[in-house]
């Protein structure tokens, strides 16, 4: 160095809560050092609307909207993880056309919800919305499936304890088969602009690094963890529902960077679309929910229900008194837990990984705060 | 009708019934007003088509339709946005330097401008045919710098100036490539004047330093902030860089320099490797069609070029972005420097035998890329980038 030195010190920068890539309303304190990151302190709590205690002022059934509204982008899998926790706490029995109804859509719904990440997660990396848009378009055909099942778009409600609210109608199978069709080679697309993307490679390769052992000692699941190559799927290691009779694999990474993540949610899209094709194949005739009382009543006990939900593991911990409400709603909610380890793996990066690594770990604000 | 095809000859016209009554020097003022008229009357509205094609081609990048609402396909949506740009409010952040702040934009914007003084239009139409056109173009270009930094700098936000930290490392590194890969151009021609340059290309130098063109056109990314190297206004990081605390009529401005600058640059392309006026080789330039019309389709096409890229790819990394200039690109420019001089040495008059010159750094860079000190195979992973940083915090 020549002459003078400069007198330099790091500085204090807010990303958030409002900022077009926190992905709702999340606050990093981001201490930086030019353009590298030296500390992040996450501040969550913005959008916190009391669900867990919501929950106890309400019966059962009337407790499934409210799950609706935590990772909005997969309600579905919600909805499922939810009433699976109350017929393990009731004890009811699922008819056979419900339980594949139940896994058509959480499996339709893990690939919209995959979309959307991967989607949002190269618009993070700088690609002006044009993936996202093209993400978009797949997604709306789920969508599009969605509404033809239960009229909503965006907050389903379609599950019911001991089944589902309604019966598909009769142009839903042909469009879930259209859908099916045509989907693998829409990923292909995908693949060929991005996958060998010169400016792909270098962002996302090396970059945020998540270990296998920091992963499991903070409790990351879902992609996340399959990417730092953890074989660790819940549909696999502790199957619910009827998981135990479908052929799929389970992707995982090697290194565990933002590349891996980005390719595992891409890879379980391409299962996802094998197992609603298996499930639509086996569809049987006969009922869509269980005969139970108007009230569901369950008596005095505790049970979780867990699923391997798009984010990770989405888990419900009822504990009932033997009234009509849950004595207490515990939701584990995949994105809070995985967001734990964004400290970990970004300090010393640069900023532009810093928002590439939050993008790549897919967080979903509504669920953070709950 | 030989009017509107020749438009030179309304400008000797005008020059000599001027000529007849005024002084000398007024003389030289009045044609220099009208020149500047002249300019301005092509830049102002090709930043209407400008910014309709970008919206639009993105759009049809995007599987959307675009600008459809106002005007018949959107036509009008432009002209919507300026008036309602400029009817906004004006703000100036409280503890913002306010010279400086106010007169940022107005020092991005100008140099934009200035650049077309010595762009040719058509034979015989530009405002003057400086002989050091070339030099005078990069130098002027590299002024806007100054103008993103004073924005940054005097906005006193953190995002700002995070940006224009940006803005200078990455205009002043690519400043380097971008005028040596002129020199190959400026050898073949044997002069710095844009008008000799575009009388010489009976041949687009496209086709004799094609490696010239793909560094000056990759700078020229760099140079204009667009993707893939917008990174002085990353949206997904840093909100809109060193503009962030601007908004109505001074954020129009710095619009408009973006834009002009985006321009001036298709300009110095089209000029410069795409045989400017004369349609290819000259072998149409006495077709129906005027050699200013041919000129602005270049510069358009070249724009929706810039467009293309905008739409397909992500954003480089602020280190990987001054690696490419200082470890690729400048190493490939300066053997394209030596081959065209080689060339012009060896065979000084044969256009065929300088074009094979030409396309020699293609496998010389293609070697370089593969062997240079670093390399990683494509796809391959490069180890973890995580520096061992211990930071040391201000007492």
């Amino acid at each position: 160095m020549i002459g003078m030195p400069l007198k330099t010190e790091p500085f204090v920068v807010n990303f958030g809560p409002q900022h077009p890539s926190t992905h709702g309303v999340f606050r990093m304190q981001v201490t930086l050092d030019g353009e590298t990151v030296i500390d992040i302190k996450p501040i969550v709590g913005y959008l916190h609307r009391s669900i867990e205690k919501l929950a106890e002022e309400r019966t059962y059934t009337q407790c499934i909207p409210l799950t609706d509204r935590l990772d909005y982008l997969a309600s579905m899998s919600n909805n499922l993880a939810y009433v699976l926790a109350v017929e393990k706490l009731a004890g009811i029995s699922v008819p056979e056309r419900a339980e594949h109804l139940r896994v058509i859509m959480v499996e339709l719904q893990r690939i919209a919800s995959h979309l959307a990440a991967v989607g949002f997660f190269l618009n993070d990396l700088g690609t002006m919305m044009t993936p996202l848009l093209y993400m978009y378009r797949e997604r709306e055909k789920i969508l599009e499936l969605f509404e033809m099942v239960c009229g909503q778009r965006l907050t389903y409600n379609y599950m019911r304890i001991g089944g589902v609210s309604q019966d598909i109608p009769d142009e839903f199978v042909p469009g879930l088969r259209k859908f099916l069709d045509e989907f693998p080679g829409f990923v292909d697309e995908y693949d060929t602009l991005l996958e060998k993307n010169e400016i792909v490679l270098s962002r996302t390769k090396g970059v945020g690094v998540l270990p296998a052992q920091l992963a499991i000692n903070c409790g990351v699941t879902g992609p996340s963890l399959r990417a730092s190559g953890v074989k660790w799927d819940l549909r696999k290691t502790d199957p619910y529902s009827i998981y135990d009779r479908f052929d799929f694999d389970v992707p995982t990474g090697t290194a565990g960077d933002c590349y891996d993540r980005y390719r595992v949610r891409v890879q379980e899209m391409r299962q996802s679309a094998r197992i609603v094709g298996q499930a639509l194949a086996a569809l049987p005739r006969g009922e869509i929910r269980a005969r139970l009382p108007r009230v569901i009543q369950a008596p005095p006990g505790e049970a979780y229900g867990h699923i391997e939900a798009p984010k990770g593991e989405l888990g419900f911990y009822l504990v009932s008194d033997g009234g009509i409400a849950p004595y207490r709603f515990k939701i584990r909610a995949p994105s809070f837990i995985n967001l734990t380890v964004l400290r970990e793996i970004s300090i010393g990066m640069k900023v532009a990984d810093l928002i590439a690594i939050f993008g790549s770990l897919d967080v979903v604000m509504p669920e953070v705060d709950r | 009708m030989d009017y509107i095809y020749h438009l030179s000859r309304i400008m000797d016209a005008i020059a000599g019934w001027l000529n007849g009554f005024l002084p000398d020097w007024l003389d030289i003022i009045v044609l220099g007003l009208i020149g500047v008229v002249g300019v301005l009357a092509f830049v102002v509205p090709s930043l209407m088509v400008l910014i309709y094609i970008e919206r639009k081609l993105i759009g049809r990048f995007q599987i959307r339709t675009g600008l459809m609402r106002v005007g018949p396909h959107g036509v009008l949506q432009p002209v919507a946005d300026a008036i309602k740009v400029l009817t906004k409010e004006s703000m100036t952040p409280d503890k913002a330097d306010k010279t400086v702040f106010n007169l940022a934009p107005v020092i991005a914007l100008a140099p934009a401008l200035m650049v077309w003084a010595v762009l040719p239009f058509a034979k015989d139409l530009h405002f003057t045919d400086l002989n050091i056109g070339i030099l005078y173009v990069v130098s002027i270009s590299t002024l806007t710098i100054i103008g993103a930094f004073m924005a940054g700098w005097s906005s006193n936000n953190k995002f700002a100036l995070l940006g224009a930290m940006r803005t200078v490392a990455q205009m002043v590194s690519y400043e380097v490539p971008l005028v040596l890969s002129l020199i190959g151009v400026v050898l073949v021609t044997g002069s710095l004047s844009l008008v000799s340059i575009v009388d010489r290309q009976t041949v687009p130098f496209l086709l004799l330093q094609p490696v010239g063109f793909l560094i000056y056109f990759i700078s020229a990314l760099a140079e204009l902030n667009r993707a893939p190297m917008d990174l002085m206004e990353a949206e997904s990081e840093i909100i809109a860089g060193y503009h962030t605390e601007y908004s109505g009529f001074k954020f129009a401005i710095y619009y408009l320099a973006e834009y002009t600058h985006a321009l001036a640059m298709a300009a110095m392309v089209s000029s410069v490797f795409l045989g400017g006026w004369n349609l290819f080789g000259g072998w149409f330039s006495g077709s129906f069609i005027p050699q200013y019309i041919w000129f602005a389709l270049k510069v358009y096409f070249i724009f929706a070029v810039l467009v293309w890229i905008r739409a397909t790819v992500p954003r480089m990394r602020v280190d990987q972005l001054m690696g490419f200039a200082w470890k690729t690109l400048l190493p490939i420019a300066l053997a394209n420097v030596f081959l065209t001089g080689l060339g012009i040495l060896v065979f000084p008059d044969n256009d065929l035998l300088l074009a094979v010159f030409g396309w020699l750094p293609i496998p010389v860079g293609l070697l370089w890329l593969r062997f240079k000190p670093g390399a990683v195979e494509r796809g391959g992973r490069e180890a973890v980038v995580r520096s061992e940083y211990q930071p040391t915090l201000a007492k």
